[in-house]
C-alpha cells in the first residue's frame, strides 16, 4: 500500500507491505539509519521513536499504521546544527558509550523532558522518576548513572529556559 | 501481499471483522508485532489505532467505562482512574515501560488473554463487565467467565471488544495490587495479584481475590474468598495464606518455579489483607 | 602550553558523541553498499553427533539464493586463533559438537529471503550422547576433546613443592574455611548484534565489521582463504559494544560473509537478530571454584587450595586463557605463604564459552571473597577490617611469587570506602510496598592484572603510529578498536597532550589492517595502559623528531604547530613505537611463576541490600566503587567503564542468567535473558583512586575490567548478611532465597 508519513517535519509517501515494520522504513526506505534495531521484541529501546509525539518502539509499529501520521527520530531532535538539550547533556556528562542505544535514549529523554515529566534538579525523586520514564530503553555500557545525570542536567537548561 | 483497513468508525470495524475473520485484528501492536519480520505475514491488518469510538474513558454514577482502545499510558495518568481504580493504574504504570505503555492497550490484554495479562486479575478483583461488538449487535460478559483457557477467550471471531466497564468500588472496600516480575520494569510477571477487600471496621465483609501467572489463565481465588469472610484482617491473612496454598498449581518454567510462584502467591495475597489494616 | 591542549586528567567529552547523539554514527547495519545480499546461517539442532547430510528442500525455489557449505571453504576450515579445533561450518561427515553450530550459510537479495531459504535446509545428524556437566566431561565417558576432555590444565604452587606439605600447613591450622562456588554462564548483551560484511574486489577480500580485535580476524581469515596478509582486508565499523563477546566470535562471521561473497560473487552482509546472537555466540564460562582457607589462632592465613573447574563449551577458543586469569587471581590480594592453585577448563557440548569482562577473574574472585567474608563471620572480625589486616601490599608476594613493588592502592581503596560507609543499615524494616525487609552490607577486596598474562605483551609486540599528515594534522594509527569503552578519546588525548596541540588536529583513523599496524587486540584492560603509552611515546617522538627537522631548516624554536605546518608539506612523517616490557618482569610459563602481570589493579566494594520478604527480591540500596585506576587520563570516561562493569557484575549477582536446557540457550531473547534496565540500576558511587604506575601513560593503567570483578561478591555478602545464610551460588534469585526461607537467622 501507499503510506504517506511526516518524518522530521518531511513528507513522505512510500509503496510499502503494511506489514513492514516502521523501524525498517526509516531504515531501509527513508535510509535514516540513526533508529538501530537491538532485539526485534520491543525489550531493549534501541528503535524508540515519537510517533504522534507519544514515544514508541518502532519495531512494533507495523507501517500501515503511519498513513497520514507524524514520526519524530534521531535525526529530526536537532534544529539544524543545533542539538537538543538531552543530546548535548549526554555528550557533556559521558551518557553515550558505544552510542547503539543512544538514539533511543536521545528520543525518549527528549519526549520526556519536552513533555515536562523531568524535574531538573539532581536529587533522589528525580532520579528515580528518570529511571521509571527511560526503564524501556536498555544500555550496556554506561551503568546508567551519566545518563541520568545527563537527562536531569537536560531538564535544567529546558526548565530554564 | 496484505490487504489493510483502517475502519472509520466501529460499524465499519465489525463489518471487516465479519467479513474478514482471518485478519489479524491490530491495535498498538505490543504483542503481535514481536519479532514480526520473522512472523507468518497476515493476509490482512484491520488497524483499529485510535478508532474513536473504543478510546474513551467515561467516569459513570456507579462504574468506570474504558474504552478498549485506551492506552496504559493514558490509563494510568486519569484522574479517575488514579482516584478510583488505584488498583488498575498502579497495574498500567508496571506494564512494559513508557514505549508499551504508549501503545499497548486495555483491549489488547483482554483479547490476548495471556495469564502474564498484568491488567487481568484486576478485571476480575474489580468484577468487571466486558462489552463486545459484532454485526450481529452487542453484548456484555462478566469478565469472571471471560478467559476459557490459555489465551483463548469467549470472543467470537466476529467479534471486537469495545470496552470494559469496571464497577466503582465503594467506600469501605480496600483495593490493592501487586506485581512481581524479572526484574523492576519492562519485565514479565512471575506472579501478580489483585485484591478487592469489602470492609467493616477490621473484620472482612467480602473479598475478590485475584492472581495472574500462576494458572493457564488469571484465576479468582474463590477458596481465600470463601476463608476470609467474617474474619479481622490478621486472621483473614492467615486463612488466605493458607487457602493459597491448596488451591494453585503453578508451573515451572524459564522465568521461575512453581515453588517460588506459590510461596510468593501466598505471602502477597496475605499482604493485600494485612495491609488493608492500615486504611480500615 | 597552548591553553586548546587537552589535560591529562580532564573530561575532554567523547571526540565521537556528537555523531552518536545525532544518529549520524554508522554501525555496520547502516553501511551501505550497492546490491549487498544478506546472509543466513542453518544451524544445528543437534547437541552431538555426526552430520551426514545437508538437505535442501526440493519444493524451494533456490534459484533467488546462493548456498555455501564446508565445501566452498577455499583454505582451511578452521577458526584459526589458539588452536585450530574449530571449524567455520561443520563438513559432511565430521562431528557436530554443539546447538546452533553452523552448518551451512544462505545468501539471498533480502534478509528477508535469506531467512526464509535457511529454513529450508535441514542438516541431518545422526545424534550420539552429549555431555553437559562438568563431572561427565570430567569422567570422559565420551571424549569431546583429545582423551580427556581437558582443554587445559594449570598448576600454580607456592611456598611448597610436594602436596604434603600443603597438607601440613593445612594441619596446624586453627581453623579451615572450605567451599564450593558456582557461577553462572552470563551474556555479554551488546546492543548492537554481531554484524559483519564482505566483498571481493580483485582477488582481496575486503571485510568490514562489529569487533573488537581485526588482527585476530585477519589471522583467522588468512587460514580460512588460503591467502597472504595482504589478500584480506579487515576495517572494523563502529561497534555498538563488546565486553569480550566481539574479540573472538567475529572471526565466524568474517568467515561466514567471506565465503558467501565469493559464491555470490557480490558483496554480503550479516546481522544476527536477537535471539540468534544469544544463543550461538560466546558467554562468560560458566565455572565451579572448590576453596580451602587454612588460617592460624592469631587469624593470618597459613595456606590456601583452590581448584577451579570451567565448562569451555564444544571448542577449545579462548579456554585456556581464560582459564589463566582465573587460576592467577584465584588466591586474591591476601598474603598467604602456601598457594596451591589447580585449574582445569574442559569441553562439553555446550556452545563454546568466551571472552567476557574479567576473562575468568569474576568467577574466582567470587570464590575467594566470599571465602573471606566467611573467615570474618568465623572469627567475628569486622569484614573490611580483616581484609585490610590481611591484604598484600607494596612488598609482599602474590601466589606466583611476584613481588610488588610500585602501584600498590590496597591502602587507598579501602580507606575510600571506610571514608564513606557510614553507619550499616538497620537489619529489620519495612520496604515501600509495606512488606518486611532484611538489610545487610556486604564489602569485598580485590585486584585485576591489567595487560597481557606473562610474557604475553612481549610475545605480541604490539605498535602503533603517530602520523604528520601532508594536511599538516596528526593521525593515531592503531588497531585498538573504541567499542564504546572510548579509546578514540583517551588516545586524543594522549596524543594531543604528549604533542602539545589542540585536540582538534588529532585524529584516530579506524582501524583497518591495510592502514594501521598491529597494536595487540582490544582486551585483557590494556589499551589505555599499553597502547596509550606506544601513542604516548610515538607522540613525543614525532614532536622530537619535528624539533630536529626545525633545527636543521633554521625554524628552531618556532611552535610545533608551524613547525608541523612546513614540514608536512614535504610529505608524511611518521613514528612507530613497538612494546618494550617494563623492567623487572620475569614470568616461567611453566612453572607459573613470577610476573603474572606488569601490574595491578586494586580495588574495594560496598554494597548495601535489602531482601523483600513477601518477593525474595534483593535491592541494591547502595553501591560503593573505590578503582585504583593509576591515572585516570580522562575522568567521565573512566567512571563510565568502572559504573558500566559495576551494574553488570550486579547483575550477574542477582538476575542475570543464561539457561541451557539439552545443550540449548532456553532463554534465547532480550525478554528472558534480561539484563538491569534504568530501575533496576542503583545510584552508583565511584571513588577514583590513583596510585600511579610508572609505565603507563601519565601512571594510568587498566580498568575496563577490575569493576565487573567484585561487586557480585559484596552482594552475596550482604544478602548473607542480611538473611544469615550463605549464598554461593550465582544467580542469587528470589527464587534461590526463597528456598533458605527455613535456614534464615530469626528476626
Amino acid at each position: 500500500m501507499k503510506v504517506t508519513l511526516t518524518v522530521n517535519g518531511a513528507m513522505h509517501a512510500v509503496e510499502v507491505s503494511p506489514w513492514k515494520r516502521l523501524l525498517d522504513v526509516l531504515r531501509e526506505d527513508l535510509r535514516l539509519t540513526g533508529t538501530k534495531e537491538g532485539c526485534g521484541e520491543g525489550e531493549c529501546g534501541a528503535c524508540t521513536v515519537m510517533l504522534d509525539g507519544e514515544a514508541v518502539n518502532s519495531c512494533l509499529v507495523a507501517v500501515g499504521q503511519c498513513d497520514a501520521r507524524t514520526v519524530t527520530t534521531v535525526e529530526g531532535l536537532a534544529r539544524g546544527d543545533v542539538l537538543h538539550a538531552v543530546q548535548k547533556a549526554l555528550v557533556a556528562c559521558g551518557g553515550a558509550q558505544c552510542g547503539i542505544c543512544t538514539p533511543g535514549i536521545a528520543v525518549c529523554a527528549a519526549h520526556v523532558i519536552d513533555r515536562g515529566l523531568v524535574i531538573g534538579r539532581d536529587e533522589p525523586s528525580a532520579r528515580a522518576q528518570v529511571r521509571e520514564l527511560l526503564a524501556g530503553n536498555i544500555c550496556r555500557c554506561t551503568g546508567y548513572q551519566l545518563i541520568v545525570d545527563a537527562v536531569i542536567a537536560a531538564a535544567r537548561e529546558v526548565g530554564e529556559r | 501481499m496484505t490487504s489493510y483497513l483502517r475502519p472509520r468508525d466501529l460499524e465499519e470495524a465489525v463489518v471487516a471483522r465479519a467479513a474478514y475473520p482471518n485478519w489479524m485484528v491490530l491495535a498498538g501492536g505490543t504483542d503481535l508485532m514481536v519479532n514480526a519480520n520473522h512472523k507468518p505475514i497476515p493476509g490482512g491488518i484491520l488497524d483499529l489505532w485510535r478508532l474513536g469510538e473504543i478510546g474513551f474513558i467515561r467516569v459513570g454514577d456507579g462504574a468506570i467505562a474504558i474504552g478498549a482502545g485506551t492506552t496504559w499510558h493514558e490509563v494510568e495518568r486519569h484522574p479517575a482512574i488514579r482516584d478510583r481504580l488505584l488498583p488498575l493504574a498502579l497495574a498500567a504504570r508496571e506494564i512494559g515501560a513508557l514505549q508499551i505503555q504508549s501503545r499497548g492497550t486495555l483491549g489488547g490484554n483482554i483479547g490476548t488473554s495471556s495469564p502474564v495479562g498484568d491488567s487481568l486479575p484486576v478485571l476480575l478483583a474489580l468484577d468487571a463487565t466486558i462489552e463486545v461488538a459484532s454485526v450481529r449487535g452487542r453484548r456484555s460478559i462478566p469478565y469472571s467467565t471471560w478467559c476459557t483457557g490459555y489465551r483463548t477467550s469467549l470472543l467470537a471471531s466476529d467479534e471486537l471488544i469495545v470496552a470494559a466497564h469496571i464497577p466503582l468500588p465503594g467506600a469501605g472496600t480496600w483495593t490493592t495490587w501487586r506485581k512481581v516480575g524479572t526484574r523492576r520494569a519492562q519485565s514479565i510477571s512471575k506472579v501478580m495479584g489483585a485484591a478487592a477487600i469489602i470492609l467493616d471496621g477490621g473484620t472482612v465483609v467480602s473479598a475478590r481475590v485475584a492472581l495472574g501467572a500462576v494458572a493457564d489463565r488469571p484465576i479468582r481465588i474463590t477458596a481465600v474468598e470463601d476463608a476470609v469472610r467474617g474474619l479481622s484482617l490478621a486472621r483473614a491473612a492467615e486463612a488466605a495464606r493458607a487457602a493459597v496454598r491448596t488451591s494453585i498449581q503453578p508451573i515451572d518454567d524459564i522465568r521461575s518455579t512453581s515453588v517460588y510462584r506459590r510461596e510468593v502467591a501466598e505471602n502477597l495475597v496475605a499482604r493485600f489483607f494485612t495491609s488493608a489494616a492500615g486504611v480500615s | 602550553m597552548d591553553p586548546a591542549v587537552p589535560a591529562i586528567g580532564s573530561s575532554l567529552p567523547r571526540v565521537d558523541g556528537v555523531a552518536k547523539v545525532t544518529g549520524r554514527a554508522r554501525y555496520l547495519d547502516d553501511l551501505d553498499a550497492a546490491g549487498a545480499w544478506h546472509g543466513a546461517t542453518v544451524r544445528s539442532k543437534t547437541a552431538f553427533g555426526v552430520l551426514e547430510a545437508i538437505d535442501l528442500d526440493p519444493a524451494f525455489d533456490w534459484s533467488q539464493v546462493v548456498v555455501a557449505t564446508a565445501a566452498d571453504i577455499p583454505g582451511a576450515n578452521v577458526i584459526a586463533l589458539i588452536e585450530d579445533d574449530q571449524p567455520a561450518l561443520v563438513k559432511i561427515g565430521q562431528r557436530v559438537m554443539h546447538v546452533d553450530e553452523a552448518i551451512a550459510l544462505v545468501a539471498a537479495p533480502t534478509r528477508a529471503l535469506a531467512f526464509e531459504a535457511a529454513k529450508h535446509i535441514t542438516p541431518r545428524v545422526r545424534a550420539m550422547t552429549p555431555v553437559y556437566s562438568l563431572e561427565d566431561a570430567l569422567a570422559c565417558k565420551q571424549p569431546l576433546y583429545k582423551d580427556t576432555n581437558v582443554f587445559k590444565q594449570f598448576l600454580i604452587r607456592k611456598g611448597h613443592e610436594a602436596d604434603a606439605e600443603l597438607d601440613a600447613a593445612f594441619a596446624r591450622a586453627a581453623q579451615v574455611i572450605e567451599g564450593t562456588y558456582d557461577t553462572s554462564p552470563q551474556e555479554q548483551m551488546y546492543i548492537e548484534p554481531q554484524a559483519m560484511m564482505a566483498e571481493w574486489r580483485d582477488g582481496r577480500c575486503f571485510i568490514v565489521g562489529s569487533m573488537q580485535c581485526p588482527y585476530y580476524v585477519h589471522k583467522a581469515m588468512k587460514a580460512l582463504l588460503g591467502c597472504g596478509p595482504d589478500g584480506v582486508v579487515i576495517t572494523q565499523s563502529v561497534t555498538g559494544g563488546g565486553f569480550g563477546g566481539k574479540e573472538e566470535y567475529p572471526s565466524m562471521l568474517a568467515a561466514h560473509v567471506a565465503v558467501l561473497a565469493a559464491k555470490a560473487k557480490r558483496a554480503v552482509k550479516i546481522v544476527y537478530d536477537r535471539d540468534e546472537d544469544i544463543a550461538a555466540t560466546t558467554k562468560r564460562h560458566p565455572c565451579r571454584t572448590h576453596h580451602r582457607l587454612a588460617v592460624d589462632a592469631a587469624g593470618e592465613i597459613l595456606a590456601v587450595d583452590i581448584d577451579v573447574v570451567m565448562d569451555g563449551g564444544a571448542y577449545l577458543t579462548l579456554s585456556p586463557v581464560v582459564l589463566s586469569r582465573g587460576v592467577l587471581h584465584a588466591a586474591g590480594p591476601y598474603r598467604c605463604p602456601v598457594v596451591r592453585v589447580r585449574g582445569r577448563v574442559v569441553a562439553t557440548n555446550h556452545p563454546p564459552h568466551g571472552a567476557f569482562r574479567g576473562f575468568g577473574a569474576p568467577q574466582t574472585t567470587f570464590a575467594y571473597e566470599r571465602q573471606m567474608q566467611k573467615l570474618a563471620i568465623a572469627r567475628g572480625e569486622d569484614p573490611l577490617a580483616l581484609r585490610k589486616r590481611l591484604a598484600l601490599r607494596s612488598g609482599d608476594t602474590t601466589a606466583t611469587g611476584q613481588l610488588l613493588g610500585f602501584s600498590v592502592g590496597t591502602d587507598e581503596v579501602i580507606a575510600a570506602i571506610e571514608g564513606v560507609a557510614g553507619t550499616a543499615p538497620t537489619r529489620d524494616g519495612t520496604g515501600p510496598t509495606g512488606a518486611p525487609v532484611r538489610r545487610g552490607r556486604g564489602v569485598c577486596f580485590y585486584f585485576h592484572g591489567a595487560g597481557f598474562t606473562g610474557s604475553g605483551e612481549q610475545r605480541l609486540a604490539g605498535r602503533a603510529t603517530i602520523a604528520l599528515t601532508t594536511a599538516g594534522t596528526f593521525e593515531v594509527r592503531s588497531s585498538s578498536t573504541d567499542i564504546g569503552q572510548g579509546s578514540i578519546t583517551m588516545f586524543t588525548q594522549i596524543a594531543a597532550g604528549a604533542l602539545g596541540v589542540d585536540a582538534s588536529l588529532v585524529s584516530v583513523i579506524d582501524p583497518s589492517t591495510a592502514n594501521v599496524p598491529d597494536s595487540g587486540p582490544t582486551v585483557a584492560s590494556r589499551t589505555c595502559m599499553v597502547v596509550g603509552s606506544l601513542v604516548d611515546q610515538g607522540s613525543r617522538a614525532l614532536a622530537g623528531q619535528l624539533q630536529t627537522w626545525a633545527a636543521e631548516n633554521g625554524l628552531g624554536g618556532r611552535p610545533l604547530l608551524e613547525i608541523a605546518k612546513a614540514r608536512s608539506a614535504h610529505g608524511e612523517l611518521t613514528h612507530t613505537v613497538q612494546y618494550e616490557p617494563p623492567p623487572g618482569i620475569e614470568w616461567n610459563d611453566t612453572t607459573y611463576t613470577g610476573s603474572a602481570y606488569p601490574v595491578y589493579g586494586w580495588a574495594a566494594c560496598l554494597v548495601d541490600v535489602s531482601v523483600d520478604l513477601d518477593t525474595y527480591e534483593v535491592t541494591i540500596d547502595r553501591c560503593v566503587q573505590a578503582v585504583d585506576v593509576g591515572k585516570a587520563i580522562n575522568p567521565s570516561i573512566v567512571k563510565g567503564q568502572i559504573e558500566g562493569g559495576t551494574l553488570q557484575a550486579l547483575g550477574w549477582a542477582v538476575l542475570e542468567n543464561v539457561v541451557y536446557k539439552d545443550g540449548k540457550v532456553a532463554n534465547a531473547n532480550m525478554t528472558n535473558c534480561i539484563v538491569p534496565t534504568f530501575a533496576d540500576a542503583p545510584d552508583l558511587e565511584t571513588i577514583l583512586v590513583e596510585v600511579p604506575y610508572p609505565f603507563g601513560p601519565s601512571g594510568a593503567k587498566g580498568v575496563g575490567e577490575i569493576p565487573m570483578d567484585g561487586p557480585a561478591a559484596a552482594v552475596a555478602n550482604a544478602v548473607e548478611n542480611a538473611l544469615g545464610v550463605a549464598f554461593d551460588r550465582l544467580p542469587i534469585s528470589p527464587e534461590a532465597i526463597a528456598a533458605t526461607k527455613s535456614q534464615w537467622s530469626p528476626s
